[in-house]
């Protein structure tokens, strides 16, 4: 890791809430919202004192990976707009400090959900941070532009470990939640990063749009949404979508593909200066369908596994014709 | 180039913040090594022949 001369020790102290910021609160927020998906879908009669603790117990996992991140990507992190106000490059947490909260919480969180739940849990709680900190974070970030295709494995498998925290067992209605993710990934970064661009090139982080040009980017979205969209609706077939489902991934998989078939046809990624200065969401006209599509994609999945989730918890039967 | 000096009160401040925070995750461990302790026992006991 090489650590930029951008990073300083500014004058405040450490906070409390510097220290939760390491964990990044919102990514850890999806990640319990699609580990609850994987455990409530398994429809198991698991105690729900012990389900709510392996979910902290996930949660927390997530949030040691985010803190090994923060301590290796602190140097390309200060050189990005969306970054630079992070705890490690803004200077208000030392990069060691960020090193150790990961280690402790990472063995904290997969000991604990040994205990709580099953080893099989526990072993895949610790391979996602593993995949996350040393393949994403130290390797494949910083070497190829499938970095976030490969990495997107990470992000995915949280329904897998609440699955199997539920039953002792990952089969595959539980990998299709993960693929459901995994193949969700590409088209929502690549959409963002044709409107961050910039800020990756200036980083040196290969993404796409910076390696391949934003034509290319535009094209691999769409041929990613359309292997995407119908792999959505394969969970009606397997039993673990019903008709609410059905209707849901097939109608918001519609709007997927003609949002992804704009950005094709624009010229998203192109202009230099792609974003104003308020906020993510506030691009240049010529990058409104790439951040339509990065917006539209975090509603789409939302949607679909709340759906799973309330048609498992409401006991709604599946289709299933496999 | 020196670095800037932090001022003692909130460094002050600060710092008991963090061991506060430092103590409520001690505890909440505590408190959840116990509750996964007792709600498995519980469940063997209950499992046990009479």
């Amino acid at each position: 890791m090489a650590m930029s001369p951008a990073l300083s020790r500014t004058s405040a102290p450490p906070r409390w809430q510097d220290y939760v910021q390491l964990l990044k609160p919102r990514v850890m927020s999806l990640v319990i919202f699609t580990a609850i998906t994987g455990m409530v879908c398994a429809d198991s009669s698991m105690n729900p004192i012990l389900g709510g603790i392996a979910i902290f117990c996930i949660a927390v996992g997530a949030g040691a990976s985010a803190a090994f991140n923060m301590w290796y990507d602190a140097d390309i992190d200060a050189k990005m707009r969306r970054t630079r106000a992070r705890p490690v490059p803004s200077g208000k947490v030392q990069g060691s400090d960020a090193l150790a909260m990961g280690g402790v919480l990472s063995l904290f969180s997969v000991m604990l959900l040994g205990m709580t739940a099953n080893w099989l849990a526990a072993g895949l709680l610790a391979f996602t941070i593993f995949f996350y900190a040393v393949v994403y974070t130290m390797w494949l970030k910083r070497s190829t532009p499938q970095n976030i295709v490969i990495g997107g494995l990470a992000g995915a498998l949280p329904p897998v470990i609440g699955w199997a925290a539920a039953t002792g067992t990952a089969p595959l209605n539980a990998w299709l939640l993960c693929a459901i993710i995994f193949m969700w990934t590409p088209p929502h970064f690549w959409a963002l990063s044709l409107y961050t661009s910039e800020d990756y090139e200036k980083a040196g982080v290969p993404m796409m749009p910076v390696t391949a040009g934003a034509a290319s980017t535009r094209k691999q979205i769409l041929i990613y949404s359309l292997l995407f969209v119908p792999l959505c609706i394969v969970p009606v077939f397997t039993g673990l979508g019903g008709l609410t489902y059905l209707a849901v991934s097939a109608l918001g998989g519609l709007v997927f593909l003609v949002l992804a078939w704009r950005i094709f046809r624009s010229r998203a990624g192109e202009a230099a200066g792609q974003r104003n200065d308020d906020g993510l969401y506030d691009v240049k006209a010529s990058s409104k369908d790439a951040r339509n599509m990065f917006a539209f994609s975090i509603l789409y999945l939302t949607l679909l596994f709340a759906t799973l989730l309330a048609e498992h918890a409401l006991g709604l039967p599946g289709v299933g014709v496999l | 180039m020196s670095e800037p000096k932090p001022d003692p009160t909130l460094e002050a401040r600060a710092r008991r913040g963090r061991n506060i925070a430092l103590a409520l995750g001690l505890v909440l461990f505590v408190v959840l090594v116990f509750v996964v302790t007792v709600v498995r026992m519980g469940g063997n006991v209950g499992l046990r022949p009479l």
